[in-house]
């Protein structure tokens, strides 16, 4: 089927508030999580972690731990040895990455604190977690890296054979960066830090395997985002071919991009079930989690700017440098080059240059976590704007305005600054008018002459932060259409995930829409590898423009399936049918048979498959506001405001977008103001529980105010979707750095480094109180 | 795990209902008196008291903490009481921050204790949380036992050798450090009257609302005497001697108000973490105690 760019004629469904079809299981706790699962004769698992940020295993020895009663069995590196394969880089595979894969479980060494060195099988959870103090492990401490000069000037090498710590290096640049900053008025070179957090779902990680001897076949419970790579990677490792692995995805409590992804775990305890004939559960606790599922952004830059004195940006100069912790995990090289990719943002900069220097550290090795890169490259170059827009005397809206690409130069192209990527392009869009809207939604005129105002010791502050998101695409995504006999209802199975955005709601109505059928009777089956032969999953704000679109694909081949059969049913040829309304009718008329009909006519089942390809993005792109108050003795910090306008291509369901927009936001606050992996000199981990590791709460940010518009349909997709996860997230902490430094530009100070806490705010301000003289 | 009075369970690997248990084992009892709990803290070395849980739960969920017995004196109704006695306030050890939020004796008796309550933790929290917990854990950041050690609260303590009575500044020693003996168990904190004509004031930065605070100040401004405590900025909350010296005798204007808080931040020796530095807790003594002699004096201090 051809893309048609303007999408489908207005319907019933597409485009409506729809309430999700899942609320009602899930407030009234009929939603099914991994730990409902539960097997019979199963067995739980507790897993061994490094204590140790860096040190050489010199023993281990589980005789006590094996000899406690219940303990079933113990699991080194001794015995995965003749078996183990190292987890395979899936994504952004830049060169050198592959001399860096993690393997399941530490050998010779470990290389970070909550690195798994053993794992204990028991009759009980609670068993299993009393062994675990029984194992003794000898560790020879080594010194540990945890920046980039000591990965750079190595005292200490994490990988010996390799000789270095840096994973990769690279350099990549659009026009002629040096001519524009010899020619340019104006320059400015400022260093950023973006620290390190992730994604802490309410639910943490879990497996429950189950190996049935009698088939060969391995099932697990507890899998979701990447289901069917996840599946290959496992039957691999586990010798077996992959019809013999099912991953089953049962209700997900959240994912942000780094649920899912294949894990030690995914591993070992499929391993265990299959050696010991009986099921294995793990369910991650929560300190586990913050020390083992993976951390992200963690990136540090120092940007340089180019201008003329109007504000035009002649170029933009980045060294980006990327922590990416002890080993190269499945997302291998999208943290920086999506950093890298997204240094100029939605302006039209002819000149782009980045060095990009990815170095490991003795830390929790670093994935994608919702905006990967984005979130960092945003805080980075819009700061600067900001830095530059004042020393020219420009208002920071107007710099923006002069340089946002504009719609008449869609597509736009963003050159090739991605090494393992064809050059790229924002597909459609009008920057500037979303931008303008959210300038009015937030009455920025008003707010922008209260810069700096002092109200009773409160300084005002707002900021602006432009941001572009390609994602949507690539490679492929599956559905299959399943005519239901006892009702004629449908059945549809999806390739792509569910990790709580509304899949079972969205996907339905977009095949409402596309049979011209109610949406009530429209059953949603997603995740599994138990329904369809491939699939893809879901990333990068891509289930409802990748599997969406095959779902509009596969109920045409459906309808196309089910026609001689009506033919069939009502004695009329093929050619004088036409499908209205979820039923065929003749032309003139005169009859006409329903789904529930023809399934009882019908002696085989009525079902169709269909995929949908494409390899070209999707932007999504808008503008964040946000006013703030800042206490000027404490550093404390209100959010007064926050205004987020993006545009989303085709809007499936608002209630849906507008929930992604709001919760994204809430999470992009909290790697501004709160969140923070941090560790100590010696590669110790300082934030091992909700009470270091701070999280926005429901009553943190009470006004943000989300406008999700349709200015521009994708022309990848017959949808015209494009992404919406990842917009609210994406510039707030470009946002909050903005807001807050133009409420401290009395002092001159500015906001450099994230999160920004009031002890931070505090130095700021007597820091330059102390170098005006004060 | 409830048992009957008296009776010990074992939360085990013996006890099939410990799936999901995350502590190392111990014994658990439930004892119906407070006599019968002294009795069984005194038989065993390892035992330790269950209050409210809401640390010590997850001391034990981290396994920071093996005891071999928990004595959970939840249902020892004798430690629940709130009451006035010679004008002072006095509160069992199991009073739960939620009964003194409901307590308009509290109100009345305590302004302090009662506007602190609303920085600590949240309500969950604040629904199982006691003031014995709070105050025999001994978080150098926690609220209750500042307030207690500013208005000079006394702590009884009792084992079966006997009971003991020790002014706050004896019962706190430092960091989740107090004077208890392992066969010790707080069951009551006394304040003294609330004198009629006493103004206050309390302060707190916290990272978001609810968290342990990075630094805290009160004021108590009597007629002749004004008190100054900070919490957060070392191993206990701790009244500022010098600071109150400065402010003896003298009118509370601007300048003594500032001269105060200015000695208040070199008083004290704070320690920095991830979510502060030390120079910003030094500083924010300044500011918070500045802050409240302005609020209780009604003088303003910042134009
Ligand atoms: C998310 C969260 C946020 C929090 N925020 C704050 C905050 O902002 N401010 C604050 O002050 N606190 C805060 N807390 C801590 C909370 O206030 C304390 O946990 C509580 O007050 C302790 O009382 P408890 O009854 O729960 O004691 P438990 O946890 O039951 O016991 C604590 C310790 O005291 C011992 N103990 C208890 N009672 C006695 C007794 N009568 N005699 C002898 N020993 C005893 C126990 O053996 C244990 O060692 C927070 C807690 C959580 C979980």
């Amino acid at each position: 089927m051809q893309p048609k760019p303007e999408g489908l004629d207005p319907k019933t469904f597409i485009g409506q508030p729809i309430l999700r079809n899942e609320d009602a299981r899930f407030l009234t706790g009929g939603g099914t999580y991994s730990d409902d699962v539960t097997r019979p004769g199963m067995l739980h698992a507790a897993i061994l972690r490094s204590s140790h940020a860096h040190g050489l295993v010199r023993g281990i020895d589980a005789s006590e731990a094996l000899a406690l009663p219940g303990v079933v069995a113990v699991y080194a590196w001794a015995d995965i040895a003749d078996i183990a394969q190292p987890i395979p880089i899936r994504l952004a595979p830049l060169v050198g990455l592959d001399r860096f894969p993690q393997y399941c479980l530490a050998s010779d060494k470990v290389r970070f604190v909550g690195e798994p060195i053993a794992l204990v099988v028991a009759e009980s959870r609670y068993i299993a977690e009393d062994a675990l103090n029984l194992i003794s492990v000898d560790i020879e401490e080594l010194p540990a890296i945890v920046d980039f000069a000591g990965a750079s000037a190595p005292k200490s090498l994490l990988h010996d054979a390799h000789g270095t710590n840096i994973a990769s290096a690279y350099e990549v640049q659009r026009g002629d960066v040096k001519a524009a900053f010899a020619e340019a008025d104006y320059r400015r070179r400022e260093t950023f830090v973006c620290q390190r957090h992730t994604g802490v779902p309410m639910e943490t990680r879990a497996v429950i395997a189950e190996w049935d001897v009698a088939a060969q076949h391995m099932t697990v419970w507890g899998a979701t985002k990447v289901p069917f790579p996840n599946r290959a990677t496992l039957a691999k490792m586990l010798g077996l071919e992959d019809k013999s692995v099912d991953l089953i995805e049962v209700d997900v409590g959240g994912g942000f991009g780094i649920r899912g992804e294949f894990y030690p775990e995914d591993f070992l305890i499929p391993f265990a079930a299959k050696k010991l004939g009986r099921p294995v559960k793990w369910i991650e606790d929560r300190r586990e989690h913050l020390l083992s599922a993976q951390h992200s952004r963690d990136v540090s830059c120092i940007l340089e700017i180019a201008c003329k004195s109007d504000g035009t940006i002649l170029g933009l100069y980045a060294e980006l440098f990327v922590d990416l912790g002890a080993y190269v995990r499945t997302v291998g090289g999208v943290v920086p080059a999506k950093a890298a990719q997204f240094v100029p943002g939605p302006y039209r900069i002819a000149n782009v240059g980045c060095s990009v220097q990815i170095f490991l550290s003795n830390k929790t090795p670093v994935g994608t976590y919702r905006a990967p890169g984005r979130y960092e490259s945003n805080f980075f170059r819009e700061r600067l704007i900001d830095m530059a827009a004042h020393d020219l005397g420009i208002d920071p809206a107007e710099i923006r305005r002069r340089n946002l690409v504009l719609g008449s130069e869609m597509p736009y192209g963003i050159g090739k600054l991605v090494p393992y990527e064809p050059e790229g392009e924002y597909d459609t869009g009008d920057f500037v008018a979303a931008f303008e809207r959210a300038l009015q939604d937030s009455d920025w005129n008003a707010l922008n002459a209260r810069q700096g105002e002092d109200e009773d010791g409160w300084l005002h502050g707002t900021g602006l932060a432009c941001f572009v998101e390609t994602g949507g695409a690539g490679p492929k995504e599956t559905a299959r259409l399943v005519v239901r006999k006892e009702d004629g209802g449908i059945n549809l199975f999806i390739g792509s995930s569910a990790l709580g955005q509304g899949h079972e709601t969205v996907f339905a109505q977009i095949c409402a829409d596309a049979l011209g059928i109610p949406f009530k009777g429209i059953r949603v089956f997603h995740g599994s590898t138990t329904y369809l032969d491939e699939g893809y999953g879901t990333y990068a704000s891509r289930a409802i423009v990748m599997g969406g679109s095959a779902v509009l694909n596969t109920a045409e081949t459906l309808i196309e399936t089910m026609k001689p059969l009506a033919a069939e049913a009502l004695g009329f040829p093929n050619e004088a049918l036409v499908w209205k309304a979820g039923r065929f009718e003749t032309e003139s008329g005169g009859s006409s048979i329903g789904l529930a009909e023809l399934a009882a006519a019908t002696a085989q089942e009525i079902r169709a498959d269909g995929s949908f390809s494409s390899t070209r993005r999707t932007a999504s792109y808008g503008t964040h506001v946000a006013h703030v108050a800042v206490d000027r003795r404490t550093g404390k910090i209100r959010l007064i405001d926050y205004y987020v306008v993006e545009d989303v291509g085709r809007i499936i369901n608002p209630l849906i977008v507008h929930g992604q927009a709001v919760g994204g936001v809430v999470q992009g606050l909290g790697g501004a103001f709160l969140e923070n992996l941090a560790y100590d000199e010696n590669g110790q981990f300082l934030a091992g529980s909700f009470a270091d590791y701070l999280m926005p709460t429901a009553t943190d940010f009470p006004s943000i105010h989300c406008t999700s518009l349709e200015l521009s349909r994708a022309p990848s997709n017959p949808l015209g979707a494009k992404g919406a996860g990842e917009g609210g997230t994406t510039a707030a902490g470009a946002a909050i750095g903005n807001a807050v430094s133009a409420a401290l530009r009395k002092y001159g100070a500015e906001v450099h480094e994230l999160p920004v806490t009031p002890s931070k705010v505090w130095s700021l301000i007597a820091q330059a109180k102390a170098a005006a003289g004060q | 795990m409830w048992s009957a009075s008296g009776r010990r369970l074992r939360a085990s690997s013996a006890n099939p209902r410990a799936d999901q248990v995350k502590p190392p084992p111990f014994d658990y009892a439930k004892p119906a008196s407070l006599s019968e709990a002294l009795e069984l803290l005194a038989s065993d070395d390892d035992a330790k008291i269950l209050a409210g849980g809401q640390s010590f739960v997850p001391v034990l969920n981290f396994r920071l903490a093996s005891p071999s017995l928990l004595i959970d004196i939840n249902g020892l109704a004798e430690l629940g009481r709130i009451s006035l006695v010679d004008g002072g306030l006095r509160l069992g050890a199991i009073v739960r921050y939620r009964d003194l939020e409901d307590s308009e004796l509290v109100a009345a008796e305590n302004p302090l204790l009662a506007h602190a309550l609303h920085h600590i933790a949240h309500y969950q929290i604040r629904n199982r949380g006691t003031v014995g917990g709070s105050s025999s854990h001994a978080d150098p950041s926690a609220e209750f036992p500042a307030v207690s050690a500013l208005c000079g609260a006394e702590y009884v303590l009792q084992s079966i050798r006997g009971s003991r009575v020790l002014p706050a500044d004896e019962f706190f020693l430092g960091a989740l450090t107090t004077a208890l003996e392992a066969d010790e168990i707080l069951t009551e904190i006394r304040f003294p009257p609330w004198p009629r004509d006493r103004r206050w004031a309390f302060e707190e930065i916290a990272p978001r609302l609810g968290d342990f605070a990075i630094l805290g100040a009160a004021v108590l401004l009597d007629p002749g005497e004004t008190r100054i405590l900070v919490f957060g900025a070392g191993d206990r909350a701790s009244r500022l001697p010098r600071a109150e010296a400065a402010l003896r005798g003298r009118t509370l204007d601007k300048a003594a108000i500032l001269e105060a808080a200015k000695l208040a931040s070199e008083e004290i020796e704070p320690q920095g973490d991830i979510h502060a530095t030390a120079e910003y807790r030094k500083a924010m003594a300044e500011v918070l105690v500045e802050r409240c002699l302005e609020r209780a004096s009604g003088v303003k201090v910042v134009a």
